[in-house]
C-alpha cells in the first residue's frame, strides 16, 4: 500500500546569530504516525516545529508538508497547532472560550473569513469532547491553567486536522487530564488516521503512546520506535545504561 | 446663555461630530493595540506628528497633509524595525518616536518664528476643527468599520496569538500594515482633538476601561468606542461651560470613566469571591 508522506525534512539546518541551533535533520513521517519529539532543554525541539510550520526559514535544507514545500504550502486547514507558551497570551484577554475555539476554523476559510452558523456543530462537538461546554461563555482569563489548555487543544482540534502539532501540551494538566488527553490523541490517531507530532520531556510516557520517537540535541540523535530506543546502544552510550533502563523499564508496555 | 444654545454653534457641532468619530476610531484601534501590548505606538506616532507638523509649518503647507505621509511611513518603519531588526515593539516605537520629536525640535529651532503655531498642535484645539477634518474623520471611521467587519476574525486571531494566526494561513503582515496605517491616520486626526501630547490617552484609556468589565471581544470594542465617544462629548461640553482646555478635559473625563469602571470591576470581583466558585 502506498503511504502518504505528511512531513519530510531534508538536511534541515537553522542558525541564529551565528549559532547553530539545528543541524542536518532528515526524517519522514507517514500518515497516521504519532511522533514524540524529545530532548533536553535548548536542544532545538520548538525550533524544529517552528521550521516545520514555516514560522522560521531554514538556513539550509527543506521541509515538505503533504508533498508541498513549506514555502508554498497553503492547506493550513490540514494542520492543527498548539504552541508551547500558554502563558504568552494576555491573561486578561477579553475573548470567551467559544470565540477562542472558533478561531481554529479560520484556516479552512477564504476572505472574508467568518465563523458561520453551520460551524456551530463542529464547535459543540469538540467542546463536548474536551468537556468544556459548561465554560463556553467564560473569558479565557477566568479559567485555570488546565482549563485554558483544554480550550487551546479544542482550538487545535476543531477543524479536524490531518496533522496535529503539539508543543508540550500536557504541562498544565493534572494526571487525570493528562490521561484523558492521551486517550483523546490516541482516538484521533487510531480512528481518524490523524498524524501527530508532540514535543514532551517525558520520554517514558510518550514512549507508551507514540509510534516513533525523535531524540534531538541540536542534531538528530535517534529516530525510531520506542522498543528500538530501548535496545539502541547509541542511546545507551548517550544516556548511560542505568537511565535508559529506568526510562524503558518503568514505563514498560 | 441657555445651556442648549451651546449646541447651536457651528464650531461646537463640528467639534462634537468630528470628536465623536475620532474617539470611535481611537477607541476601536486602541483595543487591538492595548491587547497586543503596542499601546505606546500612539504616543510614538504622535511625537512623529510633531516632526511632521514642524515640516509643514516650515514649508508653509497645511501641517495635517504633510504629517499624514510622514507618520504613515514612520508607522511602517516601526513594523520593519520589529520584524527585520528583531527589536521589541517598545524599543522600535522609542526609536521612531525620539527621531520624530528630535526632527521637530531641530526644524523649529532652525526655522524659528512658528513656536506659537506648533504649541497649538501640541495641546490641540478641537473647537477650531474644519469641515475638511470632519469629513476626513467620517471617511476614516467608515474605512475602519469596513476593515473590522471584513477582517474581524483575523484581527481577533492575530490579537490573541499572532504565531498561531500565521499557521492558519492568515497574512499577518498585511493585517498589521493596515492596522498601523489606520492608527497613523487616526493619530494625526486626533492631534486636533486633544493635541500631540495627549493622543495616546484617547487610544489607551477607553480600551482599558472596556477591559474592566467587557465579556467577549466584540463587546470590548463596542464598550471602548462608547466610553471614548462619551468622554469626548462630555469633555467638550464641560470644557466649554467651565472655560477649560478641551483636550485636557476630554482626557480627565476618560480617566474618570476608567476609575469608575475599575472600582465597579473590583467590587464585582470581591462580591464574586464571597460566593462559592463555580469554576473547576
Amino acid at each position: 500500500m502506498q503511504m502518504t508522506r505528511v512531513v519530510t525534512t531534508e538536511n534541515l539546518s537553522f542558525r541564529f546569530n551565528g549559532v547553530e541551533i539545528l543541524s542536518d535533520i532528515t526524517f519522514t513521517l507517514e500518515k497516521g504516525e504519532f511522533l514524540g519529539i524529545v530532548g533536553p532543554n535548548g536542544s532545538g525541539k520548538t525550533t524544529l516545529i517552528r521550521l516545520l510550520l514555516g514560522l522560521l526559514k531554514p538556513t539550509q535544507g527543506a521541509v515538505m508538508l503533504f508533498g508541498h514545500n513549506s514555502d508554498a504550502f497553503s492547506q493550513w486547514r490540514k494542520i492543527g497547532y498548539l504552541p508551547q507558551k500558554i502563558a504568552a497570551f494576555n491573561p486578561h484577554f477579553p475573548a470567551t472560550v467559544e470565540e477562542i475555539v472558533a478561531l481554529g476554523l479560520l484556516a479552512g476559510k477564504s476572505f472574508p473569513r467568518r465563523v458561520a452558523r453551520t460551524d456551530r456543530g463542529s464547535i459543540d462537538e469538540v467542546m463536548t469532547f474536551l468537556d468544556i461546554t459548561s465554560i463556553r461563555n467564560k473569558l479565557i482569563g477566568e479559567l485555570s491553567g488546565g482549563q485554558q489548555q483544554r480550550v487551546l487543544i479544542a482550538k487545535a482540534l476543531v477543524a479536524g486536522p490531518e496533522l496535529l502539532i503539539l508543543d508540550e501540551p500536557t504541562t498544565a494538566l493534572d494526571p487525570e487530564g493528562r490521561e484523558r488527553f492521551f486517550t483523546t490523541l490516541k482516538g484521533l490517531n487510531r480512528d481518524r488516521k490523524g498524524t501527530i507530532i508532540m514535543i514532551t520531556h517525558d520520554i517514558g510516557t510518550i514512549g507508551q503512546h507514540a509510534s516513533r520517537l525523535l531524540y534531538l540535541d541540536r542534531r538528530l540523535i535517534f529516530f525510531g520506535g520506542f522498543d528500538d530506543f530501548c535496545l539502541s546502544t547509541d542511546m545507551t552510550d548517550y544516556f548511560g545504561e542505568h537511565s535508559q533502563h529506568l526510562i524503558c523499564h518503568r514505563h514498560d508496555k | 446663555m441657555d445651556f442648549l444654545d451651546l449646541f447651536s454653534h457651528g464650531f461646537i457641532q463640528r467639534a462634537l461630530l468630528a470628536g465623536s468619530f475620532i474617539a470611535a476610531l481611537c477607541s476601536a484601534l486602541g483595543t487591538f493595540l492595548v491587547l497586543r501590548r503596542l499601546s505606546l505606538i500612539g504616543d510614538g506616532l504622535a511625537h512623529v506628528t510633531f516632526g511632521g507638523v514642524a515640516v509643514g509649518l516650515l514649508f508653509q503647507a497645511y501641517p495635517f497633509y504633510v504629517a499624514v505621509p510622514i507618520v504613515a511611513a514612520s508607522a511602517l518603519g516601526i513594523l520593519k524595525l520589529i520584524d527585520k531588526a528583531r527589536l521589541y515593539g517598545d524599543a522600535a516605537i522609542g526609536i521612531v518616536s525620539s527621531l520624530g520629536i528630535a526632527g521637530g525640535i531641530l526644524i523649529a529651532s532652525v526655522a524659528g518664528g512658528f513656536n506659537i503655531d506648533l504649541f497649538s498642535y501640541l495641546f490641540g484645539n478641537i473647537l477650531a476643527i474644519s469641515y475638511a477634518e470632519v469629513w476626513t474623520s467620517v471617511l476614516l471611521c467608515l474605512c475602519l468599520i469596513i476593515v473590522i467587519t471584513l477582517s474581524y476574525q483575523e484581527l481577533l486571531a492575530i490579537t490573541f496569538d499572532e504565531e498561531s494566526a500565521r499557521t492558519s494561513g492568515i497574512r499577518t503582515d498585511r493585517i498589521n500594515r493596515i492596522l498601523v496605517l489606520l492608527t497613523a491616520l487616526t493619530v494625526v486626526l486626533a492631534m486636533r482633538v486633544v493635541g500631540i501630547m495627549l493622543v495616546s490617552a484617547l487610544l489607551i484609556i477607553p480600551a482599558v476601561t472596556a477591559l474592566q468589565f467587557a465579556r467577549g471581544f466584540r463587546a470590548t470594542i463596542m464598550i471602548s468606542c462608547f466610553t471614548g465617544i462619551l468622554s469626548v462629548l462630555a469633555g467638550i461640553t464641560i470644557s466649554f461651560v467651565l472655560d477649560l482646555p478641551a483636550g485636557a478635559t476630554i482626557v480627565l473625563v476618560n480617566f474618570a470613566l476608567f476609575l469608575l469602571s475599575f472600582t465597579c470591576a473590583r467590587l464585582r470581583a470581591r462580591n464574586a469571591s464571597r460566593r462559592p466558585s463555580d469554576t473547576a
